[in-house]
């Protein structure tokens, strides 16, 4: 029996020396380990966080690099397209250009030809009317040795002149 | 949130302590052996071997530290006694004046290990003196006997251990555990996220330094027993009175912060016709008294038992050694393996019924605070 008789002065002193302990250990020991223990897991978790935030900016980051990356594919190719456009116009401006300056050339020259060939015909008139009066004054000449031949001419030149 | 994912490094440190322990209880058992072996052959020419009176001996609270020997050639160190007395006032004197129990002193003497007033004042014989029961009813032994050095002790080496890595932690701030630390820090983890978070809820913080104090002081202890040299190997966690005022701590703290609603569920549950609560109200207080009773007789008989084998396997070497010495040679083969399997379950335990014993008393507080909506 006297195992599980619970003997005074034993209780007496684990009431105090427990008592003693719970306070001092609560003071000087869990406090300071919990406080501890509770700061570092918010660092951990701070730190996880951090972490995950800047993985996620990581992947926006790299979203972003490939968005303008993209962008600028396609301003080059923009850039190639239209620079295309432009030579092709610039060709075929001056392509027109060149037939519109062949053409007014051209005209130039037919004017100038028809102006020598008008020219030309003119003093082909005037030789023609030289050479005509010469002929007709040799012929004029032979014609008119003869008195008969002359009256008859002048006759003819006469009725010529009052007709007109 | 539970951290189980990152715990590998504790664990792997718990582990080398834990082979460690093991390593070093080995190393005690044998130590043991060797104590007993000593003890019993010297106790041998004296009288018959008694395992009863020996076990008994081990687990029971002392005046004296007995160390090794039988009868007059018994070394022990003695012990302060501190009686108070009605009758006869303060007495202080040392264990020694007893003389092993064969003495009377100032007027007392020792029976089954307790203190007794006997009726002669004067040094005598004590087999010759007379138990004087008036006095002994008004007698006060607060002496400081086997288990109240235990408990000093114990509670040194808690004060020296917790506060030291306390103090690391303070020293190194938030980087990782190291040394003692990384020993302590998984446990006082263990008991703030598996036992009172869960048992108390969300108001369990101002419980858990009650809590890690109460369990490192049942473990603590549950291993000091276990190991068999001075100045361990006293049985007492597994001594009813610390027990029992362990569970009256706790009663006393659950007492004190308990609302309203644990009151009203226990004298006049909500909700029940008011015919049953005549039925219900005293079950309600016999369970009031009967938590913290079971959790004292839990981890009385939980630990006593575990000596109780202990010594009786050893027992049984001289038990048989006494009918024929290579007899006895022959079973403490046995008896060192059984005792050496028995050690390991006793490791088990010391840590089983810490944490039992901490885990009912949290369930309890929680209990205590818990809000009810009906």
């Amino acid at each position: 029996m006297e195992l599980v008789k619970p003997a005074f002065g034993l209780v007496f002193w684990m009431f105090i020396t427990f008592g003693i302990i719970v306070f001092l250990l609560k003071k000087f020991a869990w406090t300071p380990i919990l406080t501890m223990l509770r700061e570092r897991e918010q660092g951990i978790q701070n730190a996880l966080d951090s972490a995950k935030k800047a993985k996620e900016e990581m992947a926006s980051l790299q979203l972003n690099n490939e968005r303008i990356l993209n962008e600028a594919k396609a301003e080059r190719d923009r850039l190639l397209k239209e620079a295309r456009e432009m030579k092709d116009s610039i060709v075929n401006e001056a392509k027109s250009k060149a037939g519109k300056e062949a053409e007014k050339l051209l005209a130039a020259a037919r004017e100038s030809i028809n102006a020598e060939k008008m020219a030309a015909i003119t003093e082909l008139k005037n030789q023609v009317a030289v050479l005509s009066i010469e002929i007709a004054e040799k012929i004029l000449k032979e014609d008119l040795s003869s008195q008969d031949k002359q009256k008859a001419l002048i006759k003819t030149l006469l009725e010529d002149v009052t007709l007109n | 949130m539970p951290k189980k994912a990152i715990i590998p490094l504790p664990v792997q440190h718990l582990s080398s302590v834990i082979s460690r322990t093991i390593f070093f209880s080995l190393f005690f058992l044998a130590v043991l052996v060797f104590c007993q072996a000593n003890e019993t052959n010297e106790k041998k020419s004296v009288e018959k071997f008694n395992a009863g009176e020996l076990i008994m001996d081990h687990i029971s609270d002392a005046h004296e530290w007995h160390l090794w020997g039988a009868g007059d050639a018994a070394v022990s160190i003695p012990l302060p006694v501190i009686i108070y007395s009605k009758d006869r006032g303060l007495s202080v004197f040392s264990s020694a004046k007893f003389h092993h129990g064969h003495k009377t002193y100032q007027g007392y003497k020792v029976e089954h290990n307790s203190i007794v007033a006997v009726n002669e004042m004067n040094e005598v014989d004590a087999h010759d003196a007379i138990v004087n029961p008036e006095i002994t009813k008004n007698l006060w032994d607060i002496s400081i006997t086997k288990n109240v050095v235990t408990l000093f002790f114990s509670c040194l080496l808690m004060l020296w251990l917790f506060i030291s890595v306390a103090k690391t932690y303070l020293k190194n701030g938030n980087s990782a555990p190291s040394g003692k630390q990384s020993l302590i820090e998984p446990i006082i983890v263990f008991i703030r996220d598996e036992v009172a978070k869960p048992s108390i809820g969300p108001r369990y913080e101002k419980y858990v330094p009650y809590l890690l104090t109460l369990f490192f002081f049942i473990f603590i202890n549950n291993l000091l027993g276990l190991v068999p040299a001075f100045p361990f190997g006293t049985n007492l966690s597994g001594n009813i009175a610390v027990t029992m005022s362990l569970s009256l701590i706790t009663l006393v703290v659950v007492t004190f912060t308990a609302n309203r609603s644990y009151w009203r569920h226990i004298f006049a549950m909500p909700g029940v016709p008011f015919g049953i609560l005549f039925i219900l109200t005293p079950i309600e207080i016999l369970g009031f008294i009967l938590r913290p009773f079971v959790l004292m007789i839990r981890l009385f008989a939980n630990i006593t038992a575990g000596h109780i084998i202990a010594l009786s396997f050893y027992s049984l070497i001289f038990i048989f050694g006494e009918m024929n010495t290579g007899l006895g040679y022959g079973v403490s083969v046995l008896s060192v393996a059984f005792t050496v399997f028995m050690g390991f379950l006793e490791l088990l335990v010391a840590l089983l019924q810490a944490y039992v014993f901490a885990f009912l008393s949290a369930m309890y507080f929680g209990a205590a605070i818990e809000e009810h909506h009906h």
